[in-house]
């Protein structure tokens, strides 16, 4: 059994953070650059931290596979990023922030972390600012703000349609800056495939160079991982296609603990699906939520009917019906399943019925279709480009999608995973999102994370380790790494099948979506169980990998990705069955209300579980972490 | 909405197995295309057929595949982005081809991005030049609170314009000089017009300019052709301020050791 040591501060809640940081061990500023520490990631989570820790004077490498570190995925978010600030006069406070996270996770977050996350937030925003981080402003030059959902106040900054570029840019030019000065040695290109564990520490990893083809070992006092989230594993999410989880699950089989894989965030914005060709879904902002509002139509025959020849009285606003305190703007997971038992019912609009409108008349009569498209006109010009429909004339068609994953490495309150010297942050964590994730909070976890987090926390890990001990990189556990590498990308190329990995990554897409997706139930997963290891037999049998492994193989590139994915999605449906409640994302159809909400069962499923890999074949362990809650009042969510 | 129909085309692809190594064109026929697929989808489709025949897939680069990270880098029919005006490769639709269309797919060309493979260039030279200057120093926190300095709205607004750049290139690719200067406009402007941007902004585009002119890009001669082919319709105006900033950061370092420290936007 894995030791999951939660480490979470003595203390009152509002002052663990505060005393924690002063009681940290620190390292002597003339040892930093002693200190090697390797970040994989630059996304939002991977360049705030090597840029922080590098000013910190450490000596920071830092892998990406993309060409640039301004190419992570984290670029593509659009809605915002919430901060308790307050600027707005309208109640919020660090509390508020964290009592609405705890709750819209559907308590099922540590407590502590949550806090932590809104006591730092204001600093990000700080921060970002500092750094030219060009924030949506009011007339008077101060910052403005808007409302994102399952939250009652606006707190959440913006630029535009593109906060997620913004802050990535923003958090780039720091990463350029310390590249620049030789802080940061930057490799790009370079996959990493291989956590290297010495005596119980993580000691460095092995990457493979996507050009060349050339694997390298590299030794490290520390290895971060910020590699983002792994929707993907669903084939079609909103995820960009080369979000992975290959990172964390090399972590995983290296003895890092997985939590909580089941819980994926399905969000109800999303361009529906037109075809199988297709490769990825679009999401329209939740921020449109503001504006725009949910129906679909009353009665099923009207489902194929132009939408403007729908009366009023012949519609359903079923979230303002259903949720009137919170309407358009309740939690993702509730907005989504709403969507799902509309469609169900046969009354989803548009070719496949699997389609809700989100209708913008009230808002364009309101604030004139010019003030709509000041406020969102880049969504309306992707929903343009995508659909060729022009959503100032007709409402759009949305649909739930894979969006972002909550699941993720297990860490304790100093973000370091159950291997001692392995941290992980951003979305690759599980920290404090629960089991649903509230609009706006993942840019703010990811930056709080990196920017001020991480460079307090390692501290007192490294301060524990001697400077220059670590290991040489061609000790036995780099070699062994290192082969283990090589024969898995061996093996891709040997097979020579001949199904195409596109073909069984959309095949494990279509289990998931359907068993362990919006609604799960024990027949599902089992099924799932079952069908998920006989596929992946198949891939290792006849799947193809065409070309070779020493220059520059997209084929392969995937092929390894989805290898990986085949195991997690075994991974996340049991951890779905285990978890015999109903919480957040995690909808157990056995377990509800009778009017279809979530049944939460507390007194078994108050933990985070934590899987601990056994072994191939063997059946992974779940350890329990359990979750206390002292400031927050835990009660069943209610958004009505 | 009805069911599209699907039509056929012939891609006419630039293959090149490696850095350095001729490469040529090779034709493939598009079957079945859909009109709501992406021009990435055809290709991904084209691939999955070409490896099942035992041919090496076309290498092309992508990954968010709406327009923002600035990966996908196609010359299509001549025009780096393709034919629609303010989109990436990755937001063109097969709804802007015909049945029987020949469609010429070339990577950026460009000095300073060699061809890596068939379509893939290597672009870091834009990280190069990002590393140069392309930012404010503000230390992890050392940051005063956010609302103390105002932005007049109007001046964040026009830093948001030029900052929405995503770095893909389309602007030199468009240059017959190859210049990169839309590129390295768009972040000096970003910066340059904020408050914050203020102590470094000479040092930036000092540092940022000559960057550039060492990586092999060209120079400038007002063509404009970056504007028309970028993704986000940076404006030209941008490279009227770089040239400003320039001139005036140039007098200054040569006359008064003092940087611009002023809130001129
Ligand atoms: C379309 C969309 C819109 C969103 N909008 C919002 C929003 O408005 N507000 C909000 O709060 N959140 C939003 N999110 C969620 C948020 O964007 C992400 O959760 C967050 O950006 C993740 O950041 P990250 O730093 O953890 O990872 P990422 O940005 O995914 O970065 C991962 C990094 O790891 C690297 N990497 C991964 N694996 C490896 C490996 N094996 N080897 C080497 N490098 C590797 C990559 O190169 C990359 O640099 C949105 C998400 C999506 C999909
Ligand atoms: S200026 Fe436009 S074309 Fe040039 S790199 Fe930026 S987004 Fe691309
Ligand atoms: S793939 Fe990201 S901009 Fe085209």
């Amino acid at each position: 059994m894995a030791l999951l040591e939660s480490r979470i501060p003595p203390g009152a809640l509002a002052d663990k953070w505060r005393r924690h940081k002063a009681d940290m061990r620190l390292v002597n500023p003339a040892n930093k650059r002693k200190y090697e520490v390797v970040v994989v990631g630059a996304g939002l989570a991977g360049a705030s931290a090597a840029a922080s820790l590098s000013e910190l004077g450490y000596a920071v490498s830092c892998f990406v596979f993309h060409d640039s570190p301004r190419r992570a995925h984290s670029i593509a978010a659009q809605g915002g990023i919430n901060a308790a600030k307050n600027y707005p006069n309208d109640g919020d406070s660090v509390h508020r922030l964290f009592n609405d996270t705890v709750k819209g996770g559907d308590y099922r977050s540590r407590e502590a972390n949550v806090h932590r996350l809104a006591e730092v937030s204001g600093d990000i925003i700080d921060q970002c600012v500092a750094q030219g981080v060009p924030f949506a402003r009011e007339y008077g030059g101060l910052l403005a703000n808007r409302s994102f959902g399952g939250a009652q106040v606006s707190r959440t900054f913006y630029a535009r349609g593109q906060t997620g570029q913004q802050l990535l840019l923003g958090a780039y030019s720091a990463l350029s800056r310390a590249i620049g000065s030789g802080g940061v040695k930057l490799h790009t290109q370079s996959e990493m495939l291989d956590l290297v564990v010495v005596d119980g520490h993580a000691k460095g990893i092995v990457a493979r160079n996507l050009l060349t083809g050339e694997v390298t070992r590299h030794s490290a006092d520390a290895v971060v991982l910020a590699t983002g989230g792994y929707g993907n594993v669903f084939n079609l999410s909103t995820y960009a296609r080369g979000s992975n989880a290959t990172a964390i699950w090399r972590a995983y089989k290296r003895g890092a603990c997985f939590a909580n894989p089941c819980f994926t965030q399905i969000h109800p914005t999303c361009i529906p699906v037109t075809g199988d060709y297709q490769s990825k879904l679009t999401l329209m902002s939740e921020s449109l939520r503001n504006d725009g509002r949910i129906w679909v139509p009353l009665r099923k025959e009207d489902r194929l009917k132009p939408a403007a020849s729908i009366p009023e009285a012949d519609r359903d606003y079923y979230l303002e019906r259903i949720y009137p305190s919170f309407g358009n703007l309740c939690p993702r997971d509730v907005a989504s399943r709403a969507a799902k038992r509309v469609c169900d019912e046969g009354r989803g609009v548009g070719e496949t019925g699997l389609g809700v409108y989100l209708d913008f008349s009230e808002a364009i009569g309101r604030l004139g279709e010019a003030g709509v498209r000041e406020r969102y006109g880049n969504l309306f010009d992707i929903y343009h480009e995508i659909t060729n429909e022009d959503a100032y004339r007709v409402p759009m068609r949305i649909f739930p999608a894979v969006h972002y994953t909550m699941g993720g490495l297990w860490v304790d309150y100093n973000l370091m995973s159950n291997v001692p010297g392995l941290f992980v942050l951003g979305e690759a964590n599980f920290s404090d999102h629960g089991a649903n994730r509230l609009g706006a909070s993942a840019l703010m976890q990811g930056l709080a994370d990196g920017y001020f987090v991480l460079p307090y926390t390692i501290s007192g890990y490294l301060a524990s380790q001697k400077p220059g001990s670590r290991p040489p990189a061609d000790g036995p556990e780099f070699m062994q790494a290192e082969a283990a590498v090589g024969a898995v990308t061996r093996r891709l190329l040997s097979v020579r099948g001949t199904r195409p990995v596109s073909y069984f990554h959309k095949r494990l897409g279509h289990i998931l979506w359907q068993h362990c997706g919006m609604a799960r139930n024990r027949a599902g997963l089992e099924k799932a169980l079952q069908e998920i290891p006989a596929l992946r037999e198949e891939f290792w049998a006849g799947g193809l990998v065409p070309g070779t492994g020493d220059s520059l193989n997209q084929s392969l590139e995937r092929a390894v990705r989805v290898a990986d994915f085949l195991e997690l999605g075994e991974l996340m449906c049991r951890d779905a069955l285990a978890r015999e409640e109903s919480c957040g994302c995690h909808f157990r159809e056995e377990h509800q209300y009778p009017d279809g909400e979530c049944k939460r069962d507390d007194v078994n499923f108050a933990h985070v579980a934590a899987w601990e890999y056994a072994g191939e074949g063997d059946v992974p362990v779940r350890n329990t972490e359990p979750l206390t809650y002292e400031a927050v009042k835990m009660s069943v969510r209610n958004y009505k | 909405m009805t069911t599209p129909k699907t039509f056929n085309v012939t891609v006419r692809v630039w293959r090149q197995v490696g850095p350095g190594r001729e490469g040529r064109f090779v034709e493939y026929p598009a079957r079945g295309v859909n009109p709501d697929m992406s021009f990435l989808e055809m290709l991904d489709v084209l691939n999955d057929e070409l490896a099942a025949r035992g041919e090496e897939p076309i290498a092309f680069s992508h990954d968010c595949r709406e327009g923002i990270c600035g990966t996908c880098s196609l010359v299509i029919n001549g025009k780096p982005h393709g034919p629609n005006h303010g989109v990436a490769s990755c937001q063109t639709y097969m709804r802007s081809f015909r049945d029987g269309d020949r469609i010429v797919v070339e990577p950026f060309r460009a000095r300073a991005f060699p061809v890596i493979k068939d379509l893939v260039t290597d672009r870091s030279a834009f990280d190069t030049i990002q590393q140069a200057g392309g930012f404010i120093t503000a230390r992890t926190g050392s940051a005063p609170e956010a609302n103390a300095a105002p932005v007049p709205k109007h001046v964040a607004d026009l830093a948001m314009d030029a900052a929405q750049c995503i770095g893909c290139g389309a602007c030199v690719a468009a240059c017959k000089n190859s210049s990169a200067m839309l590129f390295v406009a768009s972040k000096v402007s970003h910066l340059g017009l904020l408050p914050q941007g203020q102590p470094e902004r000479d040092s930036r585009v000092l540092a940022m300019v000559s960057t550039m002119d060492g990586l092999g890009f060209g120079g400038c001669t007002n063509q404009y052709e970056c504007s028309a082919a970028c993704p986000k319709l940076i404006s030209h105006d941008f490279i009227a301020r770089l040239n400003r900033d320039y001139t005036k950061a140039v007098f200054r370092s040569a006359f008064k050791p003092e940087p611009a420290g002023g809130g001129e936007t």
